[in-house]
């Protein structure tokens, strides 16, 4: 066990992407390094645990990455996705440090591999971690822990001690303990909210309590509530989330990937009083998916179904759940506890006024509705063919938006101007600094290694100092 | 013989143990973050639904490296217990026992590691006695030498047509139980030839699946912690290497007319010298391995049937060595009882233990070879 009543060179709260980036960065700068993680050593690493891939910029085809994807192009993406909701000046720091930090990471022991298979158009701009998230995970703690880190488990930083604008000590639990562990340095990197269930509830209200987390149940924000109550400034829409549709019968933490539904484009989907409220087809799944969530969140009791027929059935990916299934449409949505004769007519119409067209799964393929609202742009096939398939939808959230406001040197911003000298921040805690609004696949991870590779080498020079 | 009391029947505990790695492989399914560790997963991405046959044949495919646990976000204590090596394992040993020739002997796979340790004794006691019964008592105390002595304790005919019966035997018990296997598959479409042989023939020779996916053995941590593929490489090749110095042992005798014993320097010693270290070596390392595993790794319930056929190879070839070291003393009858007990031991216990473990695996690696499994899946979010 860490020794608790030393003086740490630098102190790092969460045990995630970031914070094993920020350790393995401070320690090789010579710094001595205690790593307080919240959740149990299982549950290690906070939602790196369910992430894949990294989105990196790079002028070559590399051994796992095919073609160029240039910081011109990543910016776009980025700027695109996030509507302008992103300082420009992190945002372009970030992918340019994206191009060295696929290396750093793979000097840390983390290996790569081609694109997984059934993953849309990555293979250019996302390198793949060979065994996923945890696998990564367990390469960093190796590494780190082969450098002379230390590691507490299920030690959770719940206050900070600022004075004069300088961080002192932290205020950590540990089960029934508490310890006050002083640092000349710290880096935050304990991830958002969203599992914090009455946190969301402030600004969603009660629907918010039948919202699924699908990542880690330690993401409670309990460090980023202290930060901004000791003064640092927020970045960030405060009331936003990152959420996607995912299976209702999810458990609520922690289902990850294998939860996700990606059957919506092939069907209807109706709430509980069996009506449709949104366009299914509007565009390619993978750039529509992260729409649903909040649409679903927006319908009432939070739950929608998605009606599918037997041509359906081997269009989209496998998930953890089997479809609920029943020869009629009359049985399905007895099985579904929706009014038959609603969803009778839901389908009524919406078979009536699909038009019939070239089917393609893998393109908009104009098979469209016409004369129906909400409209159906593409993939519109009648629903006619028993078995019918239906699988329960809730909103699932993957992040929060919030954060603290950070620097180049990843230095936590003051609310009343400055930036604290020996207090940075890394990963989700600060993510809101570059993606301040909607996703793009592996932002998350890079904006998490390249922030924390900075915080953790600012901060051995900070310790030093 | 009735299965033993303590254990579930053998329909009911294969039926679990499909029932367990149907679960699994629709989780595994639904996230694919493993497949670039090894032959399973990518086969399983080929399919949706799994019959029995193909959760055997997934299940072959596995080498228990670990490394998927490591990585698995929704391992024990997580909620979802995947637990892919472990319930591989279990699917493994329920269908050699499925699949075994004859279906009567099927239960010589439970509590295998005793009935093996029984066979060998049998075996070596069967010789001694033989020797003993057909010969002057006193000829297993004295010195023996020049060509033809192994053969004037056990006329060399004699030792053909048992050993050629065991031996007969055993392939076809195991060719049997592969068939069955193989048929249990649902059938595929062309792609047959030679092709898919020989790719699977490099990947078995090679153990391209065993590490990870290139990472080497680890264990629940991902930690590179074991040598098992270079202890399998010393035991396999050891094996084959014998087995080399037998067939021409088998031809100086009937086409040179040359009997054993054979000088040092001569082909067949110097193959079955070369093998019997690689069947010291390579058991040894496995053995040592094992016990050094992470336990989350062990498999409490097939110890006995891995221990016993690492053992097995390592008394065949420590008899063997020794013979050929003491073959002009006193001591060469006692041991030649020895290793031809065991020899024929192994023979007769082959198609009832770990030793079907390698034709399995090669039946999946050429079925996999076999399938197209290139074919385009449904895309996804990133």
């Amino acid at each position: 066990m860490a020794d608790l009543t030393q003086t740490w060179d630098v102190l790092i709260a969460g045990g995630g992407n970031a914070g094993l980036c920020a350790a393995i960065a401070a320690r090789r700068a010579g710094a001595s390094v205690l790593v307080l993680e919240a959740a149990p050593k299982f549950y290690r690493g906070g939602n790196t645990r369910h992430t894949r891939n990294m989105r990196c910029a790079h002028d070559a085809a590399t051994a796992t990455l095919t073609g160029p994807y240039g910081e011109d192009e990543f910016w776009d993406d980025l700027r695109r996705v996030t509507e302008g909701e992103t300082d420009e000046s992190l945002a372009r720091f970030t992918i340019a440090e994206s191009k060295e930090i696929l290396g750093w990471i793979g000097r840390q022991g983390v290996r790569f591999q081609p694109s997984l298979g059934g993953t849309l158009g990555l293979d250019r701009t996302n390198a793949f971690f060979l065994g996923g998230g945890r696998a990564m995970l367990n390469a960093l703690y190796r590494t780190a822990l082969g450098l002379g880190v230390a590691v507490e488990y299920e030690a959770e930083v719940a206050d900070l001690e600022i004075d004069g604008g300088k961080f002192r000590a932290a205020h950590v639990r540990r089960g029934d303990q508490r310890a006050r562990v002083q640092a000349k340095a710290f880096v935050a990197a304990a991830g958002g909210f969203e599992a914090d269930i009455d946190w969301l509830a402030r600004h969603w209200g009660e629907a918010a309590r039948n919202f699924l987390v699908r990542g880690s149940p330690y993401n409670r924000g309990t460090l980023l509530k202290a930060l901004l109550e000791r003064g640092a400034e927020p970045v960030g829409d405060p009331t936003q989330c990152h959420a996607v549709a995912i299976d209702a019968r999810a458990p609520r933490f922690d289902g990850g990937i294998v939860t996700r539904l990606d059957c919506v484009p092939f069907g209807i989907v109706v709430d509980r009083e069996g009506r449709r409220f949104h366009d299914e087809g509007e565009d390619l799944w993978p750039r529509r998916y992260a729409v649903w969530g909040r649409l679903v969140a927006a319908q009432p009791g939070q739950i929608a179904y998605c009606i599918l027929d037997a041509k359906a059935r081997e269009l989209y990916m496998p998930s953890l759940y089997p479809a609920i299934e029943a020869p009629d449409l009359r049985t399905l949505a007895l099985e579904l506890s929706l009014d038959p004769g609603a969803l009778a007519r839901t389908v009524d119409e919406f078979n009536a006024a699909a038009r019939p067209g070239k089917f393609d799964r893998d393109a908009l393929d104009g098979c469209r509705t016409e004369g129906l609202a909400p409209r159906k742009s593409h993939w519109a096939r009648r629903i006619d063919q028993a078995p019918f398939l239906a699988y329960p939808l809730r909103p699932g959230i993957t992040f929060t938006y919030l954060g603290a406001r950070v620097d180049r040197q990843a230095r936590v911003a003051r609310k009343d101007g400055g930036a604290f000298a020996n207090m940075f921040a890394a990963g989700e805690i600060m993510a809101g600094n570059v993606l301040g609004r909607g996703y793009a696949a592996g932002v998350g991870m890079t904006i998490g290694a390249v922030f924390g590779r900075v915080a953790g080498t600012e901060a051995a020079r900070a310790a030093r100092a | 013989m009735p299965p033993a009391p303590d254990l579930p029947s053998a329909t009911d505990a294969l039926a679990q143990a499909r029932a367990e790695a149907r679960r699994l492989m629709t989780v595994c399914n639904a996230c694919r973050y493993c497949e670039g560790r090894c032959a399973v997963f990518p086969a399983m991405e080929a399919r949706r639904q799994f019959a029995d046959g193909e959760l055997d044949y997934l299940a072959q495919l596995c080498h228990a490296c670990g490394a998927c646990l490591g990585d698995c976000q929704f391992a024990p204590p997580h909620e979802f217990k995947v637990d892919v090596p472990r319930a591989l394992a279990e699917l493994r040993w329920e269908s050699y026992r499925a699949h075994a020739w004859p279906r009567a002997l099927a239960p010589m796979f439970a509590r295998n590691g005793l009935k093996v340790a029984v066979a060998a004794a049998l075996g070596a006691a069967g010789f001694l006695a033989g020797f003993a019964l057909f010969d002057e008592p006193a000829a297993l105390v004295s010195r023996h030498g020049g060509p033809g002595a192994f053969y004037r304790l056990m006329p060399h005919n004699a030792m053909l047509a048992l050993f050629g019966a065991a031996f007969l035997y055993a392939v076809l018990a195991m060719a049997l139980g592969v068939r069955s296997f193989q048929r249990a598959i649902p059938q595929l479409d062309g792609a047959g030839g030679a092709r898919p042989l020989w790719q699977a023939a490099r990947d078995a020779a090679s153990l391209r699946y065993l590490g990870g996916g290139g990472e080497g053995c680890g264990d629940a941590e991902g930690r590179v912690a074991d040598r098992r593929r270079l202890y399998h490489h010393f035991a396999f090749y050891g094996f084959l290497l014998c087995f080399a110095a037998t067939c021409v042992a088998t031809v100086n005798h009937y086409a040179l007319g040359r009997l054993a014993p054979y000088p040092w320097y001569d082909l067949p010693v110097v193959l079955g010298t070369l093998g019997g270290v690689g069947l010291l070596v390579g058991p040894a390392g496995l053995l040592a391995e094992k016990w050094r595993r992470d336990p989350e790794l062990q498999d409490p319930a097939r110890f006995g049937m891995e221990t016993a056929f690492l053992l097995m190879l390592f008394a065949v070839s420590l008899t063997g060595l020794a013979l050929l070291v003491l073959r002009y003393t006193a001591a060469m009858p006692l041991l030649l009882a020895l290793h031809l007990g065991f020899v024929f031991a192994l023979f007769l216990t082959a198609p009832y233990g770990k030793f079907v473990h390698g034709l399995y695996r090669f039946a999946a690696l050429v079925r996999y070879a076999r399938e197209h499994h290139g074919a385009a899946a449904p895309e996804t979010e990133g």
